[in-house]
């Protein structure tokens, strides 16, 4: 297959691009899932956030 | 010459512009207080590409894979499988949430406040500092490889070059706020990686013609005779898998499959990129662009690697590590010899930025574990915890240029064999302490530190004392016994990886500690990790 006649190098030619399908499949699917509006985690991901920067700024 | 030199100019202006852009981006805390934290998925999904592929994939492994040939490929695999759909949705998404839940800003720190254990958090900070230049090393070794064939200079001077260019992006603040910067360089990456697949496809008549040629090219008396001694360690052909259990099979299937496939889950400059975006939408999204990333880095790579064999035995009459003078010259040498100067000049850039965007992840992930990790500045006057962690950040620097000065004058491949000896040594001392993070809430501190000791201590027996590759280099084995390893005569064990030996080890310790301890948390710290998650 494809020029290469050994199953064990075409199959993982084969499965690197089914994973990178699987990926696309994937984001495309759960494209608007996930969302937090959640109070609560929103400040914690801005006090994170605040608190990142000032890491930032020492290095 | 001139172009190659124009067009690395522009690169660095345009990068040290995006660097300052970014950075000021990130000091500006209205905006984030009134929108929100606004990382876009695909800056954050092309950031964390930049920072995964680096110069070490391409120059190092696709060197590797003109040695061992499209075998290399399942490493792309569990790259694109692990490193990107598992590592996004089994752990990015956890690692996210419990990230800002406990307000951990490094891996150790991840780790110290999720198990309540200082100890975790320093040992695993100091590991961090003391074996990550091993890997910046890697990237450093590929850029200077590059820059010494493409700009036709000595190896230690391109070194030299290299180095001055990234203390000069240190010292102007690159490594803070990178996401644009890499973002960017993940985007020319991903340009100059696309070009040089169509090309070299094109070049041999299509994919199917490609690969025949390259299969057939092991029937050549010639070549046979070439790969004669790589034969004898289980070679077979560019285009088929080492003899079963044979020298190179453990080599490729142990080394750099599993190494490099499974200890990309426990990268502490990865887990931290999770954190940087707002909510698992932008995860899902993210998923998509790196996993086309990753295909089109380490896949490309790996592809082009082995195909330059057909290229250097018609020009030269030599496979392309002969034609090279080693494993990490081919790629550089084939880009110079078979590709268009236009094309050299861009994938010189493709390159500074592969090294430069993961360089400074790297030297990112060593401030912070100095800062935070080592040494608590937090409690500090500002003066002095900038300048502990700059003086870490330092030593790093000086620790990567010694080591990619000595590492190749020791490793005929040095890239790959550095950055598979740190992935894996991440891979067995964290990676079932990490997972017990995120999914085993009861799982104790006793068992955590268990597993993180014995996969530290048994990856560093096994590179000492029986894995070769690194037991005659270091010669404790043959000062102590007088052999340089002691695995048996005539058996496969000195090629075994030290991540097979040491990953089983400490997820057994891990399990074992964890069925017979039980742990002290209080309800309260469980209920804080997990809030939002679900136990």
């Amino acid at each position: 297959m494809l020029g290469i006649p050994d199953a064990g190098i075409w199959l993982a030619y084969l499965l690197c691009i089914a994973s990178t399908i699987l990926c696309v499949v994937y984001g495309i699917i759960n494209w608007n899932k996930g969302e937090d509006t959640n109070e609560v985690s929103v400040q914690k991901d801005i006090e994170w956030e605040n608190k990142e920067k000032e890491i930032d700024s020492k290095l | 010459m001139l172009l190659k030199i124009i067009i690395t100019i522009v690169y660095l202006a345009i990068v040290a512009f995006l660097g300052v852009i970014g950075y000021k981006n990130t000091k500006n805390t209205k905006d984030f207080l009134l929108g929100g934290r606004n990382i876009h998925p695909a800056i954050m999904a092309l950031s964390y590409g930049a920072t995964f592929i680096s110069t070490s994939a391409i120059v190092g492994f696709g060197g590797t894979a003109g040695v061992f040939g499209f075998s290399l490929l399942w490493l792309t695999f569990l790259n694109i499988f692990l490193g990107v759909f598992i590592a996004f949705t089994v752990f990015g998404k956890r690692t996210r949430k419990m990230g800002h839940n406990i307000q951990a800003h490094t891996f150790p720190e991840f780790m110290g406040k999720r198990y309540e254990s200082k100890l975790v958090q320093k040992f695993s900070g100091g590991m961090i500092f003391i074996f990550m230049p091993v890997y910046t090393a890697a990237v450093m070794i590929g850029a200077s490889k590059f820059l010494e064939t493409g700009f036709n200079m000595d190896y230690n001077v391109a070194l030299l070059v290299f180095a001055a260019i990234v203390a000069a992006y240190v010292f102007f603040g690159g490594i803070k706020g990178v996401m644009y910067s890499d973002a960017f360089q993940g985007t020319i990456m991903l340009v100059g990686m696309t070009i040089l697949l169509v090309t070299v496809y094109s070049k041999l008549g299509g994919v199917t013609e490609a690969h025949t040629k390259l299969t057939d090219l092991m029937k050549n008396a010639a070549v046979m005779e070439q790969t004669a001694g790589l034969a004898k360690g289980g070679f077979t052909g560019w285009t088929s898998m080492p003899e079963f259990f044979s020298k190179y099979w453990w080599i490729v299937v142990s080394s750099i499959t599993l190494g490099v496939g499974i200890g990309v889950l426990a990268q502490p400059q990865l887990a931290v990129r999770f954190m940087t975006v707002k909510s698992d939408k932008e995860l899902n999204r993210a998923i998509p662009i790196g996993g086309i990333f990753i295909l089109l880095m380490t896949g490309v790579a790996f592809l082009v690697g082995s195909m330059s064999n057909i290229f250097f035995f018609e020009k030269t009459g030599k496979i392309a590590v002969a034609a090279s003078g080693g494993t990490d010259g081919i790629i550089p040498n084939f880009l110079d010899s078979f590709m268009p100067e236009w094309f050299v000049a861009i994938f010189l850039i493709v390159l500074l930025a592969a090294g430069m965007s993961t360089i400074s992840s790297q030297l990112h992930t060593v401030g912070t574990a100095v800062s935070r990790d080592l040494f608590n500045t937090e409690k500090m006057e500002e003066k002095k915890s900038m300048l502990i962690s700059r003086l870490g950040v330092l030593v790093a620097i000086v620790m990567t240029i010694v080591l990619a000065y000595v590492l190749p004058t020791v490793w005929d491949g040095a890239i790959a064999i550095s950055t598979g000896l740190f992935f894996g040594l991440c891979g067995a001392s964290f990676l079932p302490m990490y997972v017990g993070a995120l999914y085993f809430p009861k799982l104790s501190k006793t068992a955590a530190l268990s597993g993180m000791f014995s996969g530290f201590g048994a990856s560093l027996l096994w590179m000492m004392f029986f894995h070769s590759k690194e037991s005659v280099v270091l010669k404790a084995c043959q000062a102590i016994f007088g052999k340089p390893t002691l695995a048996p005569e005539g058996t496969m064990i000195q090629f075994v990886d030290p991540i097979v030996i040491a990953l089983t080890l400490s997820i057994l310790v891990t399990v074992i500690v964890g069925l017979a301890t039980k742990s002290k948390y209080e309800q309260k710290h469980i209920d804080e990790c997990f809030e939002g998650i679900g136990k």
